[in-house]
């Protein structure tokens, strides 16, 4: 017969009550995938809008108002983070609906700012960075502000949150000196690693 | 000859609301009135009265304050709670290892 020992059984809720208010334990790894597939798929329609402007077939300029590559790779890449800030809340809420936990706790809400945080500093130096012009600075900056992001994040979800970030802001540091090879690193950190990251999260634990 | 480990064990944690607290506190510098009762799924009414008593055991302390003109009840955790705290763990873990 398997009698639960009472003490064991205290310490185990005295253990769960630690992790869940202090982590917020339900992302879910398809959120990285999707946000990775999303960031390929933005990486190569800009890899394409960046090969037309170079052929110079589109007849678009540089810079500019209206209908220039660089806008129109700002569009691209805002529609990219939408679609995976999207599809990511969209699996972790799935995933809190099947442990039964809540999205909007105190936990999420400082997991929320705590990464949200370092990502608002990080598009204001890349906003002022695209002002003076110095484009091939853009993409490693987004990968090491992402990359402090999570490393901030971390500490309030799964830890191996920060493994991607170190992953993040290692391809952002080598992408600084490593010019002109912006968009393949932005694909490795955005879409492979994260895709990694996912797959690897859904295997150790939601399987 | 073992001392008997039930003695360490603190009358104040058998309720689970009390210990879920003492729990959240030990892992959280600072924590609201709302999030306590949001994490532990408990009415107002029942979590008022053991954080009372837990209050009156000197195990935490209440901060007043206000966000605009809502008031704001914050709690914390006191040396001597940790301390106590962390005396109950042990006792339970002492009396794992004595079935053993």
């Amino acid at each position: 017969m398997v009698e639960q020992n009472p003490s064991l059984e205290t310490l185990q809720d005295i253990k769960r009550m630690m992790e869940r208010s202090s982590r917020f334990i339900s992302l879910s790894g398809w959120s990285g995938v999707a946000a990775g597939v999303c960031a390929l798929i933005g990486a190569w329609i800009a890899n394409s809008k960046i090969e037309d402007y170079r052929s110079g077939s589109s007849g678009i300029t540089l810079e500019g108002n209206g209908v220039s590559l660089i806008n129109q790779l700002l569009i691209i890449a805002v529609s990219v983070l939408i679609a995976a800030v999207i599809l990511a809340f969209l699996f972790t809420w799935l995933r809190t609906k099947k442990n039964r936990t809540k999205i909007w706790d105190p936990v999420a809400r400082r997991l929320m700012w705590n990464t949200i945080f370092p990502l608002a500093v990080g598009g204001i130096c890349i906003w002022r960075v695209l002002q003076i012009g110095a484009f091939t600075l853009v993409a490693p900056l987004c990968l090491v502000f992402y990359g402090l992001a999570l490393l901030n994040g971390s500490r309030y979800t799964v830890g191996e949150v920060k493994y991607l970030g170190y992953g993040q802001i290692l391809l952002g540091l080598l992408n600084l000196w490593l010019e002109g090879y912006g968009l393949y690193f932005w694909a490795l950190g955005f879409g492979v690693l994260h895709i990694l990251y996912g797959a690897m999260m859904w295997w150790k634990y939601e399987r | 000859m073992m001392k008997n480990p039930i003695g360490n064990l603190n009358k104040i944690f058998d309720s689970r609301i009390r210990l879920g607290v003492m729990s959240i506190l030990m892992v959280n510098e600072e924590i609201s009135f709302n999030d306590l009762k949001t994490m532990m799924d408990v009415t107002d009414g029942n979590l008022a009265s053991h954080l009372i008593n837990l209050e009156e055991n000197g195990f935490i302390k209440v901060h007043k304050g206000f966000i605009g003109r809502k008031t704001n009840t914050t709690y914390s955790i006191t040396k001597a709670g940790e301390k106590a705290f962390k005396e109950h763990i042990d006792a339970l873990e002492n009396m794992i290892k004595g079935i053993k």
